[in-house]
């Protein structure tokens, strides 16, 4: 009954939260239409996540996020420095081919979003089957080692949250 | 307002401007389509960053309310600027940059932009 009433618990907390925040102003009433939204919402797109995958390890979530939020704040430092203290013909960049164990679409995205965001990588696309990701690497002497972090750091923990 | 705060609200505004001046910059100096989208894509997300923090440092201290518009931009532009380079850079390799260029991938099927999708014949036969 709960599971029909609200098939996406998370999707409904973050409408409700998304929608507090955007009124900018918490009472009663705005708690009650954010509930209702994140109720209707959810009920009515569901046709549109038919294989929405479980999430797992919410403690996992948050360092995830957090190492991210970490890392975007070193990349930007990282690139700036590379914009501004490199000649332009000593900036050496490189395709990278980082092989997925990532299965899901979700996943997938995820890591795609987190190599655009973090140090001095850009995701350009996938293998034809999903089974690699190309990457676009601004400066590197050692691509294989960009490979390693990208699957050591940001894909092995994706693992364990999308089981 | 505190001296504290309005020192924090300069820093940060600083930071954000220096941030993105050097993004802007690097789009003038690095050469290739692929090197440009670095820079929009990370030292921009600090100089709007720094703006956010200081408009909520801002209002933190003048009106005493916390604002939550500045977090659901931060997580919008987190959410949206990657799948802007991811286009960007898709287009690019779709007009300019022959397959040859890139490294292959251990599938041997080429990547999504040039090839196909592998036929589903297994699915599709069982259903």
């Amino acid at each position: 009954m709960i599971r029909r009433l609200v098939p996406h618990p998370l999707l409904s907390l973050t409408l409700l939260l998304v929608w507090i925040g955007l009124v900018n102003k918490f009472t009663l009433g705005n708690l009650i239409l954010g509930l209702a939204l994140g109720l209707i919402i959810p009920m009515i797109t569901a046709p549109y996540w038919p294989n929405r995958p479980r999430l797992a390890r919410p403690v996992r979530i948050a360092e995830y996020v957090a190492i991210v939020l970490w890392d975007i704040v070193v990349a930007n430092f990282q690139v700036a420095m590379i914009i501004l203290l490199r000649k332009e013909p000593d900036i050496r960049s490189h395709w990278i081919t980082v092989p997925l164990r990532l299965t899901s679409p979700e996943a997938i995205t995820v890591l795609a979003g987190t190599i655009t965001m973090t140090p001095g990588t850009v995701s350009a696309t996938l293998a034809a089957d999903a089974s690699a990701i190309l990457v676009h690497c601004l400066h590197t002497d050692d691509p294989n080692a960009v490979r390693d972090e990208i699957r050591s750091r940001y894909e092995s923990r994706l693992l364990e949250i999308f089981p | 307002m505190s001296f504290l705060a309005e020192v924090l609200i300069s820093l940060s505004l600083v930071v954000s401007g220096v941030f993105g001046f050097v993004g802007s910059y690097g789009l003038i100096k690095l050469r290739r389509t692929m090197q440009r989208l670095h820079a929009p894509t990370k030292a921009t997300t600090l100089g709007v960053g720094g703006v956010l923090i200081a408009s909520m440092i801002f209002f933190a201290a003048e009106t005493g309310t916390v604002s939550f518009h500045e977090l659901l931009i931060t997580l919008f532009l987190l959410l949206t600027a990657p799948i802007t380079a991811n286009f960007i850079a898709k287009t690019y390799m779709a007009r300019n940059l022959p397959e040859a260029e890139l490294p292959k991938n251990d599938a041997g099927l080429g990547w999504s932009v040039y090839a196909d999708p592998p036929a589903r014949s297994d699915k599709a036969s069982a259903r």
